[in-house]
């Protein structure tokens, strides 16, 4: 396990789990891009779970992170899925019109990984 | 309607703690009063955004949270002040997806759609001033 800032990176298989436990405020959401980009770059990785049950606000501009942190994944050959949201915070993003483009979705780590392993082809479990 | 004041806190914000800051005072006071999860996300999330925008936008501003009643119902009602450069056209700030810093736009017409009373004044060169409330629903 990685830690880099304040969020630690587990890997799993050919997949990185990263779950957001601390209270974002813009510079801390900004530096996990960072981090999460440079891990990638360095270890690669087919899949990447973003795992935010931690997290009991999100505003559009950690929103806008976590999404552009899937596309810019994506364009580095990783397939991002957020999950863990909590019903009254993908309420909130919908009524502001704020729109989870770019990266997939799913209910929790476990079905996150399940999604990854459809999509890439990516083993759950390492062997 | 006649809106009375119950509590009041004061909060200053002039650098990116402070948005946490406050978006933790107004979580803590409308998770206290029993608001439920989905309006407390609402009106949290409102604030944050409100905030941030006193950041952002002026650098400097304050925050007055409070607990209102108009005598039937109980609420939160929280208001931003700063002296920052003001918005000189609020209808094109509030259309949505407009932003003068190259971001989303979706802070003040967002924020708008959260909460039941969304005021905003603003004059360029002075300042801007936005309250919102939101309503205890039984
Ligand atoms: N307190 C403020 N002082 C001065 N201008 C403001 C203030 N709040 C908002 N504005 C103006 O209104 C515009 C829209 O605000 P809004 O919060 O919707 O978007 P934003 O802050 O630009 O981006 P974001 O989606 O990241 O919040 C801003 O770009 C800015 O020009
Ligand atoms: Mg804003």
């Amino acid at each position: 396990m990685t830690v880099r800032g304040q969020i630690p990176i587990l890997r799993i298989g050919s997949t990185l789990l990263a779950s957001i436990q601390v209270e974002l405020k813009d510079t801390t959401a900004q530096a996990l891009q960072a981090d999460m980009l440079s891990v990638l770059e360095k270890e690669g990785a087919r899949g990447l779970v973003l795992d935010i049950t931690g997290l009991d606000t999100v505003d559009t501009f950690v929103a806008r992170v976590l999404t552009d942190t899937g596309r810019m994944a994506r364009l580095m050959g990783t397939h991002t899925v957020l999950v863990g949201m909590r019903p009254e915070v993908a309420a909130t993003l919908a009524r502001m019109g704020f729109s989870m483009q770019g990266v997939h979705t799913a209910l929790n780590v476990e079905e996150g990984l399940a999604l990854l392993a459809r999509l890439v082809g990516a083993r759950p479990m390492p062997t | 309607m006649t809106v009375r004041v119950l509590s009041h806190q004061e909060m200053n914000i002039d650098n990116e703690d402070d948005v946490v800051l406050v978006r933790r005072a107004v979580r803590t006071l409308a998770e206290a009063r029993g608001f439920d999860s989905f309006a407390v996300s609402a009106l949290t999330t409102a604030a944050t955004e409100l905030s941030r925008n006193v950041w952002v936008h002026a650098r400097k501003g304050k925050a007055f949270i409070e607990e209102v009643t108009d005598g039937d119902r109980t609420g939160i009602q929280v208001e931003f002040v700063d002296q920052g450069p003001g918005i000189p056209d609020i209808e094109w700030s509030m259309a949505g997806g407009h932003s003068t810093a190259k971001s989303l736009g979706l802070g003040l017409s967002g924020s708008k759609r959260l909460v039941d009373a969304f005021h905003i004044e603003s004059e360029p060169g002075k300042g801007t001033r936005v309250r919102i409330t939101k309503w205890k629903r039984f």
